[in-house]
């Protein structure tokens, strides 16, 4: 039931949205303007907010130093690859989980979700040991298959999730219409599915993107993305808030760009099935 | 063509048998109904036939060639379901050419029945609309257009028209059963509502728990009930049951007898009752009385009667209208 809300009473919930949003954005915030900062500036106490003499400088460091172009490309590779191959697995799953559950279809959902309690570090060392054997250590398909074991789990929940909402009548009526199961499959369950299968696509490329541990620690120099490249900066010789801050910017700005653009999808994608 | 014989069919779902073996004629042309409670198993008996679901034991035969293994899609049946199950991506349009096309037709051959199909429903001018342009008894329309197109051997439909409003829903009633008389293509029409059932149906089948409880023409249900269960679902108001004294004096373990044969006198009659509450419709009148027993029976009157709240009346059964029942609810 709709309840009357004052416009004092609306000000004040606009006021308080505004605030834990900026609380939320700030480190950001502060992370894009601290990469234009100087070195001496970055860390000056008190800290300087906006009057300070903007510099590209950092930017120039660190692309001088290092190659941003080279790690960029092993981010997209690693999470564009992930999240297809995971598709390619999950669309069936789903599928045939929402469409034909057995028994047991619950009890598989909730066993492939429990897996992403697991403390990663706790499968580190197998999977280590795995890479050494297999020759897949530093290389980003071996990256590539990784991240997507571990996103597996969330990409058939929230396909799933999706799928379950499209009503098993329209199937029907398309069996009864004549339509193979192939042909089902073509001309009326995806260009139904289409919004949740690229919502699932943008969150799975985004938590890919942002992977840090994995890519830490089963990268060194060929196969190594984004991630490692800011970790790069937060190095032993000291540390360079300025330098560090232009190479954080540079790793976030691609997918923030992305994720800006898409976040009606996103939102919709999250929200799915959650009401209803 | 489209005879469709059901030999022994039955279906259970796990350990539990929804449709004992029943055998049922269903001859070309006809328009048949399943009717009975929620949960009785005429859905699940539509989708028997339909294909959609696959028999446990039994045979089905469609035209006198054995269909238990076929596809839906080979069976040459249309559906209408209840939620409609348009396709939401495609246009009315599409939804309609969506049967022909999977059937490889000619698009010109196919554009040609779409808008023949589209003057018959008058849904010429919403063919470029999608299904979420279009109010419910539009989009049933569509539905129906989607099956006749394909010019089937028999019309399936599954609770067509409990989605719409009333009004819409006695419309839509009509031209349904005008269709049926224009194209004597068999339909097969699955319902709670008796009502619809009984103005409907060329043949009805009372479903109960699974079991065909009697199969017949509506007026056959209405005055030869097979049983209690039959007498009671068919009528509306539904029947009244008696037992005890009025019953023995029968010969029978209770009687039935249906609100509009009863005859209402203010000084005598067999039952006493207290008037409670009446419903005055101008070409009827219901009344709930109250006998001294405690049980209630309902009464229509033609035409307006007059029965204040509390009245004492008398009632007496028209004798030839009683229907006498055994221990076991039979017919007797």
């Amino acid at each position: 039931m709709a309840r009357a809300v004052t416009n004092n009473r609306k000000a004040l919930n606009t006021a308080i949205a505004w605030s834990i949003g900026l609380v939320i954005f700030f480190p950001i915030l502060w992370t894009i303007l601290t990469s234009f900062k100087t070195e001496a500036q970055a860390i000056s106490n008190p800290p300087v907010f906006l009057f300070f003499d903007w510099t590209l400088e950092n930017y120039a460091v660190v692309q001088e130093r290092s190659n941003y172009m080279r790690f960029l490309w092993n981010s997209v590779f690693i999470a564009g690859g992930s999240t297809i191959l995971g598709l390619i697995i999950a669309v069936p799953a789903a599928w045939s989980m929402a469409f034909v559950p057995s028994r047991r279809t619950k009890d598989i959902l909730l066993w492939m979700l429990s897996t992403k309690m697991l403390p990663a570090v706790g499968v580190l060392y197998p999977i280590y040991l795995l890479f050494i054997k297999m020759g897949l250590l530093d290389t980003r398909l071996g990256l590539t298959i990784v991240l997507m074991l571990i996103n597996l789990p969330i990409i058939i929940w929230m396909l799933y999730t999706y799928f379950k909402e499209i009503p098993g009548e329209i199937l029907e009526a398309a069996r009864m219409d004549g339509a193979s199961l192939p042909k089902e499959i073509i001309y009326v369950l995806t260009p139904m599915a289409v919004p949740g299968i690229a919502s699932t696509l943008l969150l799975n490329f985004i938590l890919a993107w942002n992977e840090a541990f994995w890519t830490l620690n089963l990268t060194a120099a060929k196969a190594a993305p984004l991630t490692a490249f800011i970790a790069s900066y937060s190095s032993p010789e000291g540390l360079f808030y300025a330098k560090l801050s232009a190479a954080s910017t540079m790793a976030i700005a691609p997918i923030l760009i992305m994720g800006w653009f898409s976040q009606k999808q996103l939102v919709r994608g999250l929200t799915f099935g959650a009401v209803k | 063509m489209g005879s469709i014989t059901l030999k022994k069919v039955s279906k259970s779902f796990g350990d539990v048998e929804v449709i004992p073996p029943l055998d049922l004629e269903i001859n070309d042309g006809e328009f048949v109904v399943f009717v009975g409670p929620s949960g009785c198993g005429k859905s699940t008996l539509l989708r028997l036939i339909a294909g959609l679901e696959d028999l446990t034991s039994g045979a089905i035969e469609i035209d006198g060639s054995d269909a238990t293994d076929a596809t839906p899609a080979k069976r040459g049946l249309a559906m209408v379901f209840q939620s409609y199950a348009l396709y939401p991506h495609m246009s009315v349009r599409k939804n309609i050419n969506f049967p022909l096309k999977m059937a490889g037709m000619d698009p010109a051959e196919a554009n040609k029945r779409i808008d023949a199909a589209a003057k018959v429903l008058n849904l010429t001018d919403y063919l470029d609309r999608r299904p979420g342009q279009l109010s419910g008894g539009q989009r049933q329309r569509v539905a129906i257009g989607r099956a006749i197109v394909r010019e089937p051997s028999a019309f399936l439909f599954d609770e067509p028209l409990s989605n719409l409003d009333a009004a819409l829903r006695v419309n839509m009633r009509l031209e349904i059963c005008d269709l049926h008389k224009t194209l004597a293509t068999t339909m097969i029409y699955v319902t709670h509502d008796q009502v619809e059932a009984m103005t409907m149906a060329d043949k009805i089948v009372v479903l109960h728990d699974g079991y065909i409880e009697q199969v017949g023409s509506p007026l056959e249900l209405y005055e030869s009930p097979v049983n209690k269960f039959v007498a009671g679902f068919i009528g509306s108001p539904k029947m009244n049951f008696v037992s005890g004294a009025s019953a023995k004096k029968r010969d029978a373990d209770s009687i039935g007898i249906r609100p509009e044969h009863l005859t209402v006198s203010a000084d005598a009659g067999e039952w006493e009752g207290i008037v409670g509450v009446s419903e005055h419709l101008g070409s009827d009148t219901f009344l709930h009385v109250k006998l001294s027993d405690g049980s209630m029976i309902n009464v229509r009157a033609s035409g307006e009667l007059k029965a204040a709240y509390g009245q004492k009346i008398f009632l007496s059964p028209q004798e030839d209208k009683v229907h006498r029942f055994d221990a076991q609810g039979l017919t007797i």
